[in-house]
């Protein structure tokens, strides 16, 4: 009960009734270090019947680490954990969820080669006579699942090719299906939109109603007051304190997981536009996109909003010559780009920082500086050999620049974390100096400090006279940042609104293709 | 629930699964195709002999393609079989040379046993010390080729050491069906069956399509991994066994190669090479129509050379047919969910 301040009143759903209550689960005093790394030196949490709980913190600050704790997966080195107020060791992850306990993970644990029922029901399908497998109550079961959560999958479907947004669904129907007593979500909303994270808060609210704790990670704060009735927040490995939403503000959470006031979120300074950098007339890839037309000045941030799968990433993608447009035409600085040619684009001063930095931005086993240099190689080398030196000063000047944290700058970069991992693809296509910059979710899946590092230096770029144009799933960074918002539905334009027309409902309408007629 | 939302159905996958499930069909059109075609050349092709010929060649490879596939499924790979095939058909012959009345039960059980201490021994090395098991099996294949060697030296085992009995195995049918050919279709019915119907079975398919969210589901990947080695193990040690029994006689190069080819059969079977699908009958069929292939060949007077090349060519076409049907997948799927998606 250390550390545990009694909710005062029921905000809307009054479901942490009446305390004391005994707690459902107790991790107290957890210790783990992975050789010298001390990943957590304090892990509390005590979650009770019925409520949801927000774990808070920055990357790195040991939320993963907890959590692969309480799903069997590390055993913790120190400390005790209690279910029901027995204490007990796991042995791993079926003693884990023996115990109740069910875990979603912040990537999707599906088998592409299986159906989705079977995703669901791996290792304990229902079984008919002799230990038979018995398919059609699997079917059905899974069936019943997915009416219970309103979508409509079809259970025999493999999960292959599934978006992310269904796979996240499959892994909730997994959660769902175990009728779990603790169901931990670790960062369950970073690749759903709107109406699937309204479907998630919904599967939250059943579950508690039944009786069960839901322990919520997320970087999205509106979400945690949305969703959640206490916080946990931790920071360096560390419990640093628990209390009921009501009693926290945004600056007050996040000056406990940084351990320092941040100025401001979003510290967009206001420029004035310059001559046209990228322009795009009728742009149209079969099936994707169609009639696109924009264009993007020097010193002006443009966001390209919408709901996933409404073709953002595609346009860039086209844009910068990856994927083959089948009609339209691509100017920088007034010069037209050949279609389908990366190279050509990158000649003409332009740099794609793409949305899944592990698979598309970094080459994760070499070092910072090679993977920094990577993109200006043809700069840094002689008679077609790279001058090692000149990677080195190169990467370091914009590590520092982006105040990238790190150890050495050989070490490989998949030891850095999450937000420093954005920073170095950042820094790769930066040391090329572009004059136009797309960035795909540039924020995404980081914390809060980080989050609001990149902002200002994508605001010291738009300064400089750059030219960015931005993909963002969350709003407020659409709305905090962008000079100019772009909204596509269906892979249409449906609006182009200027910072002042830009509001949650503006852009959420043109989104949802309910102001299709008034396109730009 | 109460904001319950309304979706349009998602896209199914009716028409592409049923493709896929009807891959085995695929390869049993074309080993018809390849029948009828050789019998229009060859009219002996057809006769009873020969298509007994057809089935008593492929039951070896099959029955090794049936262990392949539990290995291969779990994305990992067993080089030893050959060897594997090629000591215990000579242990098995020469303990029958220094004790000719055994029984010949024992003889089975022998090779077996055999077999499923050198599985073992690589299932161990593979999961325990964490080898990769191309590298465990690959050195399996070389050290058991080497200790053959010098338990063979030179010798050869005759039909005259071997029992008739346990001979007869290896050319006598039923109805007019090779023994062979029946104890590896119910080794193919039991072993599909098991892969298919029990959660064992389906834990080797989650290791193979995602080694991660198996060990997450609480799947023991290591035991399971070991398993398929095991299993693997002993029916290369049966099949060496069988081989004795068809040959009737067996020297240092018993078994010689076959890895390769039991690999190029489980793959166009329809097994990815890279783990997670395929079946067993889809192998054993793979492992029919390559000799039945090889034996059209031969009998329209084709230069045998050409054999190797065509099995070659059929592996990269059974590949691109997979790409070609993933690729497919995809796009259907991509296509489908963009007009679901936008609710």
């Amino acid at each position: 009960m250390k550390g545990f301040i009694a909710v005062k009143s029921g905000r809307e759903e009054p479901v942490v009734a009446e305390q004391p209550q005994a707690p459902l689960l107790v991790l107290a005093k957890a210790t783990k270090s992975f050789g010298a790394v001390q990943a957590l030196t304090e892990g509390s949490i005590t979650l009770y019947a019925g409520e949801a709980h927000a774990l808070l913190g920055e990357n790195g600050a040991g939320k993963s680490t907890l959590v692969k704790i309480l799903a069997g997966v590390h055993r913790p080195d120190s400390g005790v954990l209690e279910v029901g107020g027995q204490p007990l060791t796991l042995h791993g992850p079926a003693s884990s969820r023996a115990v109740g306990i069910s875990i979603i993970y912040q990537e999707p644990t599906l088998f592409p080669d299986l159906s989705v029922a079977e995703n669901i029901y791996m290792g304990r399908q229902p079984l008919a006579a002799g230990r038979r497998i018995d398919r059609a109550r699997m079917r059905k079961d899974a069936e019943a699942v997915f009416a219970q959560l309103g979508v409509a999958l079809d259970p025999d479907r493999l999960a292959r090719g599934l978006s992310v947004a269904d796979q996240q669904i499959v892994e909730i129907a997994k959660a769902l299906s175990l009728e779990a007593k603790v169901l931990v979500m670790d960062e369950p909303t970073a690749a759903l939109t709107g109406v699937e994270v309204e479907r998630l808060f919904e599967v939250m609210r059943t579950l508690r109603n039944q009786g069960a704790a839901v322990l919520f990670i997320s970087h999205r704060l509106e979400e945690v007051f949305a969703s959640c009735q206490r916080v946990t927040i931790m920071r360096d490995g560390r419990y640093v304190r628990t209390a009921a939403i009501e009693d926290l503000t945004v600056d007050d959470i996040i000056r406990s997981m940084v351990g320092r006031d941040l100025d401001t979120l979003f510290p967009k300074t206001e420029t004035v536009p310059g001559e046209v950098i990228l322009q795009v007339e009728n742009l149209n890839r079969e099936g994707v996109f169609s009639d696109i037309s924009f264009e993007v000045r020097r010193g002006e941030i443009v966001a390209l909003a919408g709901l996933v799968g409404a073709g953002r990433s595609e346009v860039a993608r086209a844009i910068f010559g990856i994927d083959r447009r089948s009609s339209g035409v691509v100017r920088i600085s007034g010069t037209e780009l050949s279609n389908g040619s990366p190279q050509a684009s990158m000649a003409a001063g332009m740099a794609l920082v793409p949305e899944d930095r592990r698979q598309q931005g970094l080459v994760m086993e070499l070092g910072l500086d090679q993977n920094i240099a990577l993109a200006s190689l043809g700069r840094l080398s002689k008679f077609g050999i790279i001058r090692r030196a000149s990677e080195g000063a190169i990467a370091l000047t914009w590590a520092e620049r982006l105040q990238l944290k790190f150890s050495r700058l050989k070490n490989p970069v998949s030891t850095l974390s999450g937000g420093n991992q954005q920073k170095a693809v950042l820094g790769k296509w930066l040391a090329r100096r572009p004059t136009l910059l797309i960035i795909d979710e540039p924020t995404r899946g980081i914390d809060v400090g980080t989050k609001a590092e990149v902002h200002r230096i994508l605001d010291g770029l738009v300064a400089e006279g750059m030219a960015i144009l931005m993909i963002s799933s969350e709003l407020p960074e659409v709305l905090g940042m962008a000079d100019r918002v772009l909204v596509l539905h269906e892979g249409r334009l449906t609006a182009e609104l200027s910072r002042d027309e830009a509001d949650e409902n503006s852009i959420m309408r043109a989104a949802s293709g309910l102001d299709a007629g008034a396109a730009a | 629930m109460t904001a319950q939302l309304e979706l349009p159905p998602q896209p199914t996958l009716s028409r592409v699964g049923t493709l896929l499930r009807a891959r085995e069909l695929g390869i049993g059109i074309v080993i018809a195709i390849v029948f009828v075609t050789a019998t229009l050349k060859n009219h002996a092709f057809a006769n009873s002999h020969s298509v007994q010929q057809l089935l008593t060649g492929a039951a070896l490879i099959a029955l090794l393609g049936v262990g392949e596939t539990l290995v291969i499924v779990t994305r990992n790979v067993d080089l030893s079989v050959g060897s594997v095939v090629g000591l215990s058909a000579y242990v098995v012959g020469s303990t029958f040379k220094h004790h000719p009345h055994m029984p010949i039960l024992l003889g089975f059980v022998l090779g077996i046993a055999i077999g499923a201490a050198i599985g073992a021994i690589n299932g161990l090395i593979t999961t325990v010390a964490r080898v990769p098991s191309l590298v465990v099996t690959l050195a399996a294949l070389y050290i058991i080729r080497g200790v053959d060697g010098v338990i063979v030296n030179g010798k050869t085992i005759d039909p005259g050491s071997i029992p008739k009995v346990f001979q007869e195995v290896g050319y006598r049918t039923l109805f007019g069906v090779p023994w062979l050919a029946i104890i590896v279709a119910v080794v193919v019915a039991v072993v599909g069956y098991a892969m298919r119907s029990f959660r064992a079975g389906r834990d080797l398919y989650a290791i193979g399509s995602n080694p991660d969210a198996a060990a997450l589901a609480g799947v023991p990947t290591g035991r399971r991994v070991f398993t398929a080695f095991l299993v693997s193990g002993s029916l290369a040690g049966l099949a060496g066994a069988l081989f004795l029994a068809l040959h009737a006689q067996v020297d240092v190069t018993g078994g010689n190669g076959y890895e390769l080819t039991v690999i190029a059969a489980v793959v166009v079977g329809g097994v990815a090479i890279f783990g997670g699908s395929g079946t067993v009958l889809g192998a054993a069929l793979g492992a029919v129509l390559l000799n039945t292939i090889n034996q059209a060949l031969v009998a329209s007077k084709v230069s045998a050379f050409w054999n190797d090349a065509i099995a070659g060519a059929l592996l990269l076409a059974a590949i691109a047919f997979d790409r070609w049907l993933s690729l497919r997948i995809a796009r259907n799927l991509r296509s489908a969910e963009g007009a679901h998606r936008n609710v």
